[in-house]
């Protein structure tokens, strides 16, 4: 290495092999983002771009009516215009997925502990996990709809079955993955059930749990707006799947595409904002959060 | 430890051993017989090697030793220690495994302390030991590092600071050193001699080096597989402290051949 930014490491000469050690280098930064990540933001960012000007030039060219096909700038003027109601719709949506991703995150690893604490148990309760997760939501959500009855409870429900599976799956062979001589080492040093999950077992199952999470956290949402669907109930209360169903209904497609961006964008926002959440967790000792340098 | 040896005369002879074991086999759910017959005692501060081909029982017997799997013929006694109503007893023991087997999520210091943590020890005073010991391994500076962050020797070295953390009587190693270059293995060596001299534990090591096992032990136990048995029980007689000198000397090349033709023999038999 020549180059003369490299800052020295500051290492003892103490004829242990402490030199070995890694240096690391401290990023560029453009707006607080590093020079390296700018790339991966602007590439898909001029896509689509050039994508949207295509669209918009092609309803204009065309002269395709708004009820066919809106051009993005009057999507855009919907969605200004509309947002007072769009935006209430939109906090009862995610107010559903939210409340539903923390129930199957509760119950998920919740479960997942107790499965990995009896294997009669997991043997027993998992192949009905199973069932719950390959049954279409779209054809229980009625039963549950009426069974129920409290709209928003059912509606939690559904978004809860289908967020939960990848959660308790991911947790369990997150929590059996643990190194093997780690749990031969707990067990010389004698340490208890709750130690051994606590100190071992929790933290190794960490990543796979942010891998489930980060699939439930869209899945939550997709669960919750086909169950919106479902459901089809009027009124003020109504999630964005009903502003869909019911701007198709008067034909106002401008507003079905807007309330269809809304939930683009808050699936793309969950996403995100897991994936931070799983970065900070793991950026000092996981493989997955690792830049390699070779 | 409480009784001075002098260098190179263990303990044993007629004297109470730390640990016995008599008539250990072990033979595994699929039929292997990993360990035939093995007597063995462990005198208090003495320096064990293990030595033998792949397959033949050393590291089983390391493992039960530590209390991982029961013989399933024979006794394990710890006559030094303290037993439970159940009659298991207090075993005071370092385990060092052939991979450093750190925790990824932990600082060198977290690993380090993870025994005395699960022992109850105060926060306060698990740090302080914690860092004490990784001082005594040459990785003073290190303590929030993560294990990734570190080279294979450095990583080694945490496992032993966390192996003697709680100041055993014994430490049982499984072929530590085995993944790593010469000569950071002769660095480690060196280290693990100078910490075995400053506090006498009793170090059980197992090798299938024949020279590492002379530059390092009082005392090599020759194996031989298929079954695992113990074949040899043989005293190195040079003196300690042992170093460089020691190991270009005609004094370690002369207990190399006596361990080498040893070894063969076992092996042949």
């Amino acid at each position: 290495m020549t180059d003369a930014t490299l800052p020295q490491a500051t290492v003892p000469h103490d004829g242990t092999d402490a030199e070995a050690r890694p240096i690391f280098r401290e990023d560029r930064k453009v707006l607080g983002i590093s020079t390296e990540t700018w790339p991966g933001i602007l590439a898909p960012l001029g896509i689509g771009i050039l994508a949207l000007s295509a669209w918009e030039f092609i309803v204009w060219w065309r002269a395709i009516p708004p009820f066919i096909l809106p051009g993005p700038l009057l999507i855009a003027k919907t969605l200004a215009a509309d947002w007072t109601t769009l935006s209430a719709s939109l906090w009862i949506t995610l107010r559903i997925t939210a409340a539903a991703l923390i129930a199957a995150v509760t119950l998920g690893v919740g479960l997942a502990i107790l499965f990995t604490q009896s294997k009669w148990l997991e043997k027993s309760l998992f192949p009905y996990a199973v069932i719950l997760q390959v049954t279409p939501v779209v054809s229980i959500a009625p039963l549950i709809i009426i069974w129920v009855g409290d709209i928003n409870l059912s509606l939690l429900i559904c978004a809860w079955i289908v967020a939960f599976f990848p959660i308790l799956s991911n947790t369990i062979l997150g929590l059996n993955s643990a190194d093997h001589n780690l749990r031969n080492l707990f067990e010389l040093y004698g340490a208890s059930r709750w130690q051994t999950l606590r100190y071992l077992r929790l933290p190794a199952a960490l990543p796979y749990f942010l891998g489930g999470l980060k699939i439930s956290g869209g899945l939550a949402l997709i669960g919750a707006v086909v169950a919106e669907f479902v459901a089809g109930s009027g009124g003020n209360a109504s999630g964005l799947a009903y502003r869909i169903l019911e701007a198709g209904y008067q034909l106002k497609i401008p507003r079905m595409f807007a309330a269809l961006i809304m939930i683009s964008a808050s699936g793309i926002a969950i996403f995100l904002a897991i994936s931070w959440v799983s970065h900070m967790l793991l950026r000092r000792w996981h493989e997955s959060a690792l830049k390699r340098e070779n | 430890m409480s009784d001075a040896i002098p260098d190179g005369t263990p303990v044993a002879a007629g004297g109470r051993p730390l640990v016995a074991i008599r008539n250990v086999s072990k033979q595994f759910a699929n039929g292997t017989i990993a360990v035939r017959d093995v007597n063995l005692d462990l005198a208090a501060g003495e320096f064990v090697s293990l030595l033998g081909p792949s397959g033949c029982g050393k590291s089983t017997l390391l493992r039960m030793i530590a209390g991982l799997g029961d013989p399933s013929v024979g006794t394990i006694d710890w006559m030094g220690s303290a037993h439970d109503a159940w009659g298991k007893p207090a075993r005071e023991l370092g385990f060092v495994f052939q991979d450093p087997t750190l925790m990824p999520w932990a600082t060198a210091l977290d690993n380090v302390v993870l025994p005395l943590k699960l022992a109850g020890t105060n926060r306060g005073e698990a740090a302080a030991r914690g860092a004490e010991m990784l001082s005594l391994v040459g990785l003073k500076g290190f303590e929030t590092s993560y294990p990734r962050e570190l080279s294979g020797g450095m990583k080694m070295r945490v496992s032993i600071a966390r192996a003697l953390v709680t100041h055993p009587q014994i430490l049982l190693m499984d072929e530590p050193f085995a993944a790593l270059d010469e000569i950071t293995r002769h660095k480690l060596n060196d280290d693990l001699l100078r910490l075995w001299e400053a506090n006498r534990f009793t170090a059980v090591f197992v090798t299938h080096s024949v020279f590492e096992s002379v530059y390092l032990s009082q005392r090599i136990v020759v194996m031989a597989a298929r079954p695992g048995r113990v074949m040899a029980d043989l005293r190195v007689g040079a003196p300690y402290p042992r170093d460089d000198m020691f190991r270009t000397s005609a004094d370690y090349a002369h207990w190399c051949r006596i361990a080498s033709e040893t070894l063969k023999e076992a092996i042949s038999a």
